[in-house]
């Protein structure tokens, strides 16, 4: 098999990926770095981000605020020496994409401007009117456009990492416009691959967001954290699930239910409408039960009320807002309210990681959605995410960038056999020529639906005990998966089922770990445990995989200056 | 059985015997469906092979742009009852080579995009870099360039253009925009950079102001108005540089 040598591979070209690659080239561009994607880069899911970037920018501002607001939306699972160096290193980061041509919006001044966000107790959310993400991941691309010693593998799929004796020496990819399988050797991987969203039927999440960097982390042997934490957004467009920003409540939005009523007095009525995401999120849910949301062809639903905005500050603030309501529900939010009911929007675990990035494995990194260093615990803030694709993606690269001189390069003997055993997994596993009777889209189609209602918003025991067992049924069935084509080119059969078989290996460590964790802690609501409780489950969970499935210990918290406190608002 | 819908859809497969056809799939007809939701109908239900490029189905990534009944449109936000009851045709992408069935080529694209230099060129290159403080820019200042930021390089106007059909070496409509983008950025000093590409006999000139571009594009750029304001400013430019003998 080709083998090509570089020193450090960034798999995943959304924002965390395209951060560190440029932390990278600028600091050594000596290094021989690549950015292995499995789309162009600037198809990555970071472009569908919309609200905001927090960070402490503003004089009434500081850093404790800013942290102790992220500790407190956690639901105080986050580490908080962890959450100090975000705060800290926020700031230098959204100034810095502002020189790389971030057109974050102005004041009058022509200062960055913030805007409220949920959970947060100063306005400190820069924002790019409602495309933010899209206009930081093109910034970010286009900036690392400007140097010519940073690779890029277009359009390569990550089959698996290579690893010798604890020690990261490549990855496996599929070149996928030619179909055929290479080395990638490389001294550190910065896996960079987002979310698990998909294995959700109503989710915001893009079809790439496959957890594909989990799965190949777990399966060389490095732990995977917190997945029981899901984040479902409050605001779902009706029938696709697509994202509607929460700065739509930032700017003044309203909830309503079917009685006219902003609800939200009844659950957080100190913040409202900008309580944190799995409270708002919940809330809809108990007006939908207790009878008070409203009822159409998709389902129950209440309203996002913008019309008193009016369309001035509509078209200005919330653009992307009215095109996507325009487009996709077929209304107008400056004339009516916008349906909306929550969808799985954010992954707050993925891979283990240190406040550097680091995994366990030597050489392997993770940042951004994929991994989990932790800084949003039980429940992320809005806005924190953008801003942690900067600042961990940063810090990776430069601790990355740091390891290679002083790591040596696995043989390239060791690597091809290495290789060969992955090789032959995935002829078994995925290119049985027509053996297989299953077919891919009703594997995901049952999983999906699974995910949605045993291991949603509410949990419990009886349901995550099924779900473990169908997802474990599934897994079965997975392995007589039928691929009808045996074509190299562009064969996007092979690559869909590799993507299922990511989704269906987390989705069981997801399932597994929300039955073991018996306690309502942020975005981990059970129905049967309505507490927290921090006597037993004050502690991360880290899974690693083992013959005989998945093992689960505890990891501690790291608490510095916020004790844990009864979460209200 | 409900209603149905025709798509008639190229394929073709360099593997199997590298000819182009069309495919006809016969599939139920849903008021509320995307082409893209036909699509993911007719791969997971009818035909696993079929092959075509999406992702955030949001109107955002612009992964997901085809040729429908002839016009270059994003998929995800194209509706079958647009066309309902009449057959739809999906072709490739126009003026790019295609790699399999609805999937195209557009390292072309990338690699002029880069050539444009669509980033922030400082005199100083330590001001790129430079974090201890943002630099000012008024909203009056971001409205100059902000229409060509919306560019999410989805390929449609390139698709429209019958410049770049004819002329593969045209630097084409998004590459300008975002090249222009940059120059009427107040933050960017690299105009002069740019000039090499942007005014070159690949440039703004080969344009012919058709005007399709903009007609396609899906976050209204307007890319068209962006080449002909890039030709204004190097006619003045090429005017000053006579007067004065500077280059």
């Amino acid at each position: 098999m080709d083998v090509i040598n570089h020193d450090i591979l960034i798999v995943g070209g959304g924002g965390a990926g395209l951060r560190a690659a440029i932390e990278i080239s600028k600091s050594n561009p000596s290094l021989k770095t690549a950015v292995v994607s499995k789309v162009y880069p600037m198809r990555s899911h970071t472009v569908a981000a919309e609200g905001g970037s927090a960070a402490v920018l503003k004089e009434d501002d500081n850093h404790d605020l800013h942290a102790y607001d992220t500790v407190k939306g956690s639901d105080f699972l986050a580490d908080q020496d962890a959450v100090e160096v975000f705060v800290r290193d926020a700031t230098r980061e959204v100034v810095q994409i502002e020189r790389w041509g971030c057109p974050w919006n102005r004041e009058e001044d022509g200062r960055i401007a913030t805007r409220w966000f949920g959970g947060m107790s100063r306005k400190r959310t820069l924002h790019a009117a409602d495309k933010t993400g899209f206009h930081l991941l093109h910034a970010l691309f286009q900036t690392s456009l400007k140097y010519d010693t940073l690779m890029r593998y277009d359009e390569w799929f990550v089959a698996a990492l290579l690893v010798d004796e604890g020690k990261l020496g490549g990855v496996l990819a599929l070149d996928t416009r030619r179909g055929v399988f290479s080395i990638l050797a490389a001294k550190a991987v910065i896996l960079c691959t987002g979310g698990v969203g998909r294995m959700y039927a109503f989710t915001s999440n893009a079809g790439i967001k496959t957890g594909d960097g989990a799965a190949l982390a777990y399966r060389a042997g490095a732990p995977i954290k917190d997945m029981e934490f899901i984040q479902f957004h409050p605001s779902g467009l009706l029938r696709t699930g697509i994202l509607i920003t929460e700065a739509s409540r930032g700017e003044g939005g309203y909830l309503y239910n079917k009685d006219g009523k902003r609800f939200m007095e009844n659950y957080a009525p100190s913040k409202m409408e900008l309580a944190p995401r799995d409270i708002v999120s919940r809330s809809i849910i108990e007006e939908v039960l207790a009878g008070r949301g409203f009822e159409g062809p998709y389902g129950s639903y209440v309203q996002l009320d913008l019309r008193h905005l009016g369309e001035a500050k509509i078209m200005e603030k919330l653009p992307m807002v009215r095109e996507l309501c325009l487009d996709f529900a077929g209304m107008d939010p400056v004339h009516e309210p916008i349906p909306i009911r929550p969808t799985m929007h954010y992954t707050m675990g993925g891979v283990h990681t240190d406040k550097d990035g680091k995994t366990p494995i030597a050489g392997l990194y993770a940042a951004g959605e994929g991994g989990c260093v932790s800084i949003h615990g039980a429940n992320r803030l809005g806005s924190n995410s953008l801003t942690e694709l900067l600042v961990f993606g940063a810090r990776a690269g430069r601790s990355a960038a740091e390891y290679v001189p002083i790591s040596k390069p696995c043989s390239s003997e060791r690597l091809q056999s290495l290789a060969k055993r992955e090789m032959d997994i995935i002829q078994k596993r995925y290119m049985q020529p027509g053996n297989g009777k299953e077919k891919a889209g009703a594997i995901l189609a049952d999983l999906r639906k699974t995910m949605d209602e045993k291991v949603g918003i509410y949990r419990t025991d009886d349901g995550l005990k099924d779900a473990v067992q169908i997802i474990q049924r599934l897994k079965e069935r997975f392995t007589g998966i039928r691929i009808t084509q045996q074509s190299k080119v562009f064969n996007t059969e092979l690559t869909g089922a590799m993507e299922l078989d990511n989704m269906l290996e987390i989705a069981h460590v997801i399932a597994m770990n929300a039955r073991i964790r018996k306690e309502s802690r942020g975005g981990h609501a059970r129905k049967d445990f309505p507490k927290r409780d921090d006597e037993q489950f004050l502690h991360h969970s880290l899974v690693f995989k083992t013959p005989e499935g998945p093992k689960r210990e505890t990891f501690p918290v790291t608490i510095t200056k916020w004790k844990p406190e009864e979460r209200k608002y | 059985m409900g209603e149905e819908i025709t798509l008639n859809i190229t394929r073709y497969n360099p593997d199997k015997d590298g000819k182009y056809t069309t495919q006809r799939y016969s599939i139920p007809y849903k008021n509320d469906w995307s082409i893209l939701d036909a699509l993911n109908y007719v791969k997971a239900e009818l035909d696993g092979s079929l092959t075509y490029r999406w992702s955030c189905r949001m109107a955002v990534c612009g992964s997901c742009g085809m040729m429908v009944n002839g016009t270059p449109r994003l998929t995800c936000s194209t509706y079958l009852n647009e066309f309902y009851p009449k057959e739809i045709t999906i072709e490739p992408l126009a003026n790019f080579p295609v790699i399999r069935d609805l999937v195209v080529d557009i390292n072309d694209f990338m690699a002029k995009l880069k050539s444009a230099k669509p980033w922030i060129i400082r005199k100083n290159k330590r001001d790129e870099d430079d974090t201890s403080k943002e630099y000012l820019q008024t909203t009056g200042q971001m409205d100059k360039y902000y229409q060509q930021t919306l560019c999410i390089n989805c390929t449609l106007c390139y698709a429209a253009c019958p410049v770049y059909g004819l002329h593969p070496d045209f630097l084409g409509p998004a590459v300008i925009a975002l090249g222009h983008r940059y120059n009427k950025d107040s933050r960017d000093e690299g105009k002069a950079d740019r000039r090499e590409v942007l005014a070159s006999e690949h440039g703004v000139w080969k344009c012919t102001v058709v005007g399709d571009c903009t007609e396609v594009c899906p976050k209204h750029v307007d890319p068209s108005a962006a080449i002909q304001r890039t030709k204004v400013d190097s006619a003045i430019n090429w005017f000053f540089s006579f007067l004065t003998g500077r280059k």
